[in-house]
């Protein structure tokens, strides 16, 4: 059959309509146009202008990561590309499929320092799951389908097209989806039967068990999340998430934990510190995890499932580690239990949940709310509370202290509600975020918890939301600090708070309403369930101003360089503990 | 010392598509996550096919070379990772062009050396040679080292191409 002869521009544009594409994110520039009179001539695509290419990368995380499907991105060379690294390097650690369109000079013009050149695919090599240089328009349409495929397929991640000026203008043919063979990159999604029989049988005999979850059960899908919770249903296994886990499996599930690691709960990590078999399923031993590697978990056998060969045996080594989509792994690793009539030790297990209860007597997340001065797990805490009835709701956080109390005391009762930047732990990552999520989900309460010094790295955003009508909720826990820089300088560098105070920050009511959007603020703690309603009730985007306590710390905390089963509690604390010569070098 | 803390050496083979930038993945690899290369070999193998061999000798724990191994197979044009060390027994090969410059005896001796050593002579001068030495590693390196009071001043090495023993094919 003879394939449609079109230009490379036109090739792009039907091939995100063959790709199920409905929105892309991006932003114009020399390199690219050719792409941007093609988008102008059609109506398929919708195309969200951004007001800076890092803005366009995080919206398109957003979107994929609450719709479970692939972003896409369109930027124009030189700093259009450099300006999407940030973005793009935050997908590969979190795992999220994205497709990025950089344009590029003319091939003949490649190397030679042109106007708005850079070397992309160079500088992005390290940080996309995999990246091509289209040099002829005859290999574009097979290249753009490939892309797609490898973004969603196996561990998700971010891939880049660099798209050189002349092959976008050239003709060449139109190869659809369905005729092109990916030769090289199969990932293997089903589970080696043997070791799913062997972790079934390891499970069956444990005393103290753990199921130990993160966002690899998210990026397999909502059946994941589905069956990961049969499981904790099945097995009457204790359960905690990893942040990017959360809504893997419902918060209120009496099985849960909480969020385990660096700021999750005493009980999470105790657990974790304590158990005899832990079942790790898709989480990947994160450093903000493990706490001091060599503590970690010492007495346990160790169960990994991950889709990722080379996260089993990375950083702690395991028993068994079975390569597979948590999806069809945790299927199999069901079948294997129901059909082999396993028998779980309950009295075993029945004392493993007394100490666990015990554990969860000590009430880690507690904090005082008392007076005027609003505490910033109680402003999360009403967030939550006010919004619960509701099954549409969204959040996104910036990075720092207000992104951990978020965690901890926002629940999450389904996954693909709550985007946040872990591996990364990108500043600015949430508004843009929010953005996306908002547009992949029309309708829908979205709310970016923000801290006052992240929401300024990506403020610019607010004109796109209000560009596209988007009624984003922006709750910002106003502490005047970049509270977790300061908190590490309280407990490491003797409360010397070196440029981690914010000075001359702009009144965020004024900053609101200059982007055409609401500004609200709460000084006092009687006023703080008003704003959430009015920010709630208001369909316009809303900038809140939650003044909360300077001074609070995020706790409980394992400090670096610590076990699990060192952490502290509270601020009182610390002095008793100094943190060791080894953790003062960990970040 | 532990077992999990000694470092190996292991020759692993790598089958990649021979595409633009794949060796440049390959080496970024190895110095963004902070992998020791000893050395590195390259080229195609399978025009018809568009492959290329990569050879890499390299060393570490043996949770180390798991991670380079699965970190290689990770990369999208990779089609096969080969860890030759432990897959059975498998013949190494380097070759290195040697150059020595010298007079009279220590000269002849440079001579009588590579013949021992089954060394080539592939450039002479009335004042120089250049050898030609294929084998192991080690032998090389012996070679090389015999050659150092006799005028050695230059050395071109190949790095290792290693290949399984046996019928099967890679």
């Amino acid at each position: 059959m003879a394939y449609e002869e079109m230009s490379g521009a036109k090739i792009l544009i039907q091939a995100l309509v063959d790709q199920g594409v409905k929105d892309v994110f991006g932003y114009p520039g020399g390199a690219i146009l050719p792409v941007y009179d093609e988008l102008h001539q059609q109506n398929q695509i919708r195309h969200i202008l951004v007001r800076q290419e890092g803005g366009a990368v995080h919206a398109a995380e957003g979107y994929a990561r609450s719709t479970g499907k692939v972003g896409v991105v369109i930027v124009t060379s030189g700093p259009g590309a450099t300006n999407a690294v940030t973005g793009i390097t935050d997908a590969l650690m979190d795992s999220v499929p994205l497709v990025i369109f950089c344009g590029q000079v003319p091939t003949h013009l490649i190397g030679n320092d042109a106007f708005q050149e850079c070397d992309t695919t160079g500088i992005t090599r390290p940080c996309t799951k995999h990246n091509y240089l289209v040099k002829s328009t005859a290999d574009l349409a097979r290249t753009i389908h490939e892309a797609f495929y490898v973004a969603r397929s196996g561990r998700p991640g971010p891939v880049l097209i660099d798209l050189p000026k002349d092959v976008q203008l050239a003709m060449g043919a139109y190869i659809p989806p369905q005729d092109i063979v990916h030769k090289t990159y199969q990932p293997k999604t089903r589970g080696d039967r043997a070791l799913i029989e062997q972790a079934v049988a390891l499970m069956a005999q444990a005393e103290r068990p753990i199921l130990y979850c993160g966002g690899g059960v998210v990026n397999s899908g909502p059946k994941a999340s589905e069956l990961l919770t049969k499981l904790v249903d099945v097995t009457g296994f204790p359960v905690t998430l990893t942040l990017m886990g959360l809504g893997a499996v419902p918060a209120s599930h009496p099985q849960f934990l909480g969020m385990l690691g660096m700021h999750g709960t005493y009980e999470a990590n105790l657990a974790m510190h304590g158990c005899d078999v832990m079942v790790c399923i898709g989480a990947r031993f994160d450093d903000r995890v493990t706490g001091r590697l060599n503590a970690f978990a010492p007495n346990a056998k160790k169960i990994h499932i991950d889709i990722d060969p080379s996260s089993i045996n990375k950083n702690v080594l395991v028993d068994i580690g079975i390569v597979g989509d948590v999806a069809d792994v945790l299927e199999q690793m069901l079948n294997v239990w129901t059909s082999s009539g396993v028998k779980p030790d309950r009295k075993a297990l029945a004392a493993w949940w007394r100490q666990i209860d015990h554990w969860r007597t000590r009430n880690s997340l507690a904090y005082r709310q008392t007076g005027d001065i609003i505490k910033p797990q109680h402003a999360i805490r009403r967030l939550y509370e006010l919004t619960k009835h509701r099954d549409d709701v969204f959040i996104t956080t910036e990075v720092g202290q207000h992104q951990m109390w978020a965690a901890q005391h926002f629940g999450f009762e389904k996954p693909n509600r709550w985007m946040t930047s872990g591996g990364l732990g990108t500043m600015g990552y949430g508004l843009p975020a929010a953005m996306g999520v908002q547009l992949a989900q029309p309708g829908a309460l979205v709310v970016d918890i923000a801290g006052e010094a992240s929401i300024m790295m990506n403020i610019q955003e607010m004109s796109t939301i209000a560009q596209y009508r988007l009624p984003v909720k922006v709750f910002i826990l106003n502490n005047q600090y970049m509270g977790m820089v300061r908190q590490w300088q309280e407990l490491l560098h003797g409360s010397r708070y070196s440029q981690t105070y914010m000075e001359s920050l702009p009144d965020f009511v004024k900053l609101a309403e200059a982007f055409g959007a609401v500004g609200l603020r709460a000084e006092k703690a009687d006023q703080l369930d008003d704003v959430i309603k009015e920010m709630i009730a208001v369909d316009k985007p809303v900038i809140a101003d939650i003044m909360v306590d300077k001074a609070e710390n995020c706790f409980p905390m394992i400090p670096s360089g610590a076990a699990h089963n060192d952490m502290l509690l509270g601020p009182e604390d610390k002095a008793e503990k100094p943190i060791s010569e080894e953790g003062m070098v960990l970040v | 010392m532990p077992e999990s803390a000694r470092e190996e050496r292991h020759t692993i083979g790598v089958l990649v598509d021979n595409e633009p930038g794949v060796l440049a993945r390959v080496i970024g690899l190895f110095s963004g996550r902070g992998y020791n290369i000893e050395s590195l070999t390259v080229a195609e193998t399978d025009p018809q096919g568009k492959l290329s061999r990569i050879t890499i000798v390299t060393s570490g724990t043996p949770m180390v070379i798991e991670q380079i191994k699965n970190q290689l197979g990770r990369l999208v044009p990779v089609r096969k990772v080969s860890d030759l060390t432990i897959e059975g027994p498998h013949v190494e090969r380097e070759m290195a062009l040697v150059k020595v410059h010298g007079a009279g005896e220590k000269r002849v001796e440079a001579l009588r050396i590579a013949d021992i050593f089954r060394a080539r002579v592939v450039d002479s001068t009335n004042e120089s040679f250049v050898f030609e030495i294929i084998g192991k590693t080690t032998k090389l390196s012996a070679f090389i080292g015999l050659m150092q009071p006799l005028g050695l001043v230059d050395v071109a090495r190949t790095g290792v191409v290693a290949i399984a023993r046996g019928p099967a094919a890679f």
